[in-house]
């Protein structure tokens, strides 16, 4: 379980997030979303201790984020990043290798049962078939699958993605949430699309304005009326098969 | 299970590569110290460093190839194999640091510090209480007066970043390359400011069985064992800050550490040898060819390759015009330049197929 309480951050004099408060419960996967410079990203740098938030606290599984060692929390929190790094040379393999290090004394080195789990982690999304490659040559889609293949390398108690779909395509796109949703492990998740947070998430915070717009679940956080205000879209909800579905329309094609 | 990732077969890959550059620099050290104006043949150097080193055989030699081995060419070689290994892995490590594969053991300014000592010392008869060691000891003050200022304008709210690393360095660089320039112009001695570029251009010349071999010994020695320790935080910053962070490496501490212990190699080096360009440069990006880019198997590579390379530029250098004696900078920027060249070639073929 990671929580926050009254955290915030500030570009300059711009604040971005302002008194934030989150809970991701266990077992469960929380869906950050809100429209482009609302936050998300930022919400989730301050989850993982990238940004320190000068008031409020942090905490995962009740211990302060600030009490854990670096190599602690990387065991408790496994992060996605936008960050590729496409410059690198490592190779597929080393790169999801990478992931095991936080598992590993200083003077220790990757074994056989590391080795399994970063081949079976690669299995998992799909990727076996790149592990010699060098990274830096993979599309974007292959590399955003490889760091998910290191995340799960991991083996973190939490883990938090920004964004993950970036560069998927559909079909990687549900793949790669469902296996999120698959692992049973508490997640933070920030979307862009809606449709895949209603498929994918249990809880969602919506941010818009540098604050919390709403919060609980799936169901009651996307609702057309406290949607609409904040992206300025006009949106229609339709219930199909057991799922939620949202459709949107320009307010003015409305209009005329 | 089988070898799915293919770490096996790259862990026997490097400990070839390992073995075979071994046996490399232990017939480059023969063959360099039977080379020059005396030439000994590999046997006997071979045979008188074995019984200077382990006290065994029987001497077969005469006592002045033995002076030449023991108290001139060894220490010479020896210091050669210190310096290389050390540019190649400072090298190793700031590319990692600053995340830029031109990144070299001179981007943080450290030379140009040492060499504003070298040349107060030269010219000015600064460090002159330090005896013996006058030189050394001015140009290494130098090399740390410059860290300590680049460590200063880069640090910001307790942060070393990359891009403020780099902009520092070469700021500073520049400052203490007008300032040694201006000491040169200041003494008007032509015969000093001739010993000054020889000494900004790099030469192993002041070798000699003293304090100063030693010290370079342990400083190198113990840089290159934390580096190859420390492999794998060094893969994760290099990959990325965020990433760093990620997997459990706090990269502006972790950085900063690196700073210290790289500032202090590099200005123990420079202070032994002049500024010796290119090596720094060019081997680090040879070792990845060689195994590729993991750290743990590129850093002791890189100090092989380094000092191999190193010692036999000194050999060109000591061999091509002699009696006389090229600065061994001149060597490594002539064999440096087409190799880089060849490695971009190489890379732009890479990065489009």
């Amino acid at each position: 379980m990671i929580q926050a309480a009254d955290v915030s951050w500030r570009y300059g004099a711009t604040p971005v997030i302002d008194s934030v408060s989150v809970a991701a419960l266990p077992g469960r996967v929380l869906g950050l979303i809100g429209p482009n410079g609302s936050g998300k990203t930022t919400l989730l740098r301050l989850l993982y201790g990238a940004l320190r938030s000068p008031t409020g606290r942090v905490t995962v599984d009740s211990d302060g984020l600030q009490s854990l060692s670096p190599r602690e929390s990387a065991l408790r929190m496994a992060v996605v990043v936008q960050e590729t790094g496409g410059e690198t040379a490592l190779t597929v393999a080393e790169m999801v290798l990478l992931g095991r290090g936080p598992h590993l004394s200083t003077f220790q080195r990757t074994g056989p049962a590391d080795h399994e789990i970063a081949a079976r982690s690669l299995a998992r999304v799909g990727a076996t078939h790149l592990g010699p490659r060098p990274f830096s040559g993979l599309s974007g889609g292959e590399r955003q699958r490889v760091l998910i293949a290191r995340a799960l390398a991991q083996q973190a108690t939490h883990l938090l993605l920004d964004e993950p779909t970036n560069h998927l395509d559909i079909r990687y796109q549900h793949e790669v949430l469902g296996l999120v949703r698959g692992l049973g492990t508490c997640s933070i998740v920030v979307l862009h699309d809606l449709n895949l947070a209603a498929r994918y998430c249990d809880d969602l915070v919506l941010l818009g304005d540098g604050g919390v717009v709403a919060a609980g679940t799936v169901d009651e956080v996307l609702d057309p009326a406290i949607l609409e205000p904040v992206y300025g879209i006009g949106i229609k909800r339709l219930d199909l098969d057991g799922h939620l579905h949202l459709l949107f329309h320009p307010f003015t094609q409305e209009a005329a | 299970m089988q070898d799915v990732l293919g770490v096996s077969a790259q862990r026997r890959r490097t400990t070839l590569w390992l073995a075979g550059l071994i046996v490399g620099l232990v017939v480059t050290g023969v063959i360099a110290v039977g080379t020059g104006a005396i030439a000994i043949g590999p046997a006997t150097v071979a045979r008188i460093l074995v019984h200077q080193l382990f006290g065994l055989g029987d001497v077969t030699w005469t006592p002045p190839q033995e002076a030449i081995v023991w108290q001139v060419r060894f220490p010479r070689v020896l210091l050669g194999v210190l310096v290389g290994a050390g540019l190649a892995v400072c090298g190793v490590a700031l590319q990692a640091m600053v995340r830029n594969v031109l990144a070299d053991p001179y981007l943080l300014g450290i030379n140009s510090g040492a060499s504003s000592g070298a040349a107060a010392a030269i010219l000015f008869g600064a460090g002159a209480g330090f005896g013996q060691y006058a030189l050394s000891t001015s140009a290494f003050l130098g090399a740390l007066a410059a860290s300590l200022l680049v460590f200063l304008i880069a640090r910001s709210g307790g942060r070393v970043t990359s891009i403020r690393l780099l902009l520092a360095g070469v700021a500073v660089g520049y400052a203490l390359y007008a300032t040694t320039s201006f000491l040169i112009f200041a003494s008007g001695s032509a015969e000093g400011a001739r010993s000054v570029i020889f000494w900004l251009l790099g030469s192993l010349g002041l070798a000699r069985w003293d304090g100063l071999l030693a010290i370079a010994a342990v400083v190198i020695g113990g840089t290159a064992v934390y580096l190859t320790i420390v492999g794998r935080r060094l893969d994760a910053l290099a990959v990325g800050d965020e990433t760093a962070h990620t997997l459990g490496v706090n990269p502006d501490r972790f950085r900063m550490r690196l700073l210290v212990i790289v500032s202090l190699c590099v200005g123990v080096l420079v202070s032994a040898s002049g500024s010796i360009g290119f090596v720094g440069l060019v081997v680090p990006h040879l070792a990845r060819r060689l195994v590729g880019a993991p750290h743990v198997r590129v850093v002791p590579v890189a100090a092989l390759l380094g000092a191999i390379l190193l010692v036999w530029a000194d050999v060109i250098a000591r061999v091509l015009l002699a009696p006389q004696e090229i600065p061994i900078g001149i060597i490594t920027a002539l064999l440096g330049a087409p190799f880089l060249l060849i490695l971009i070639r190489r890379l732009h073929a890479g990065g489009s197929a």
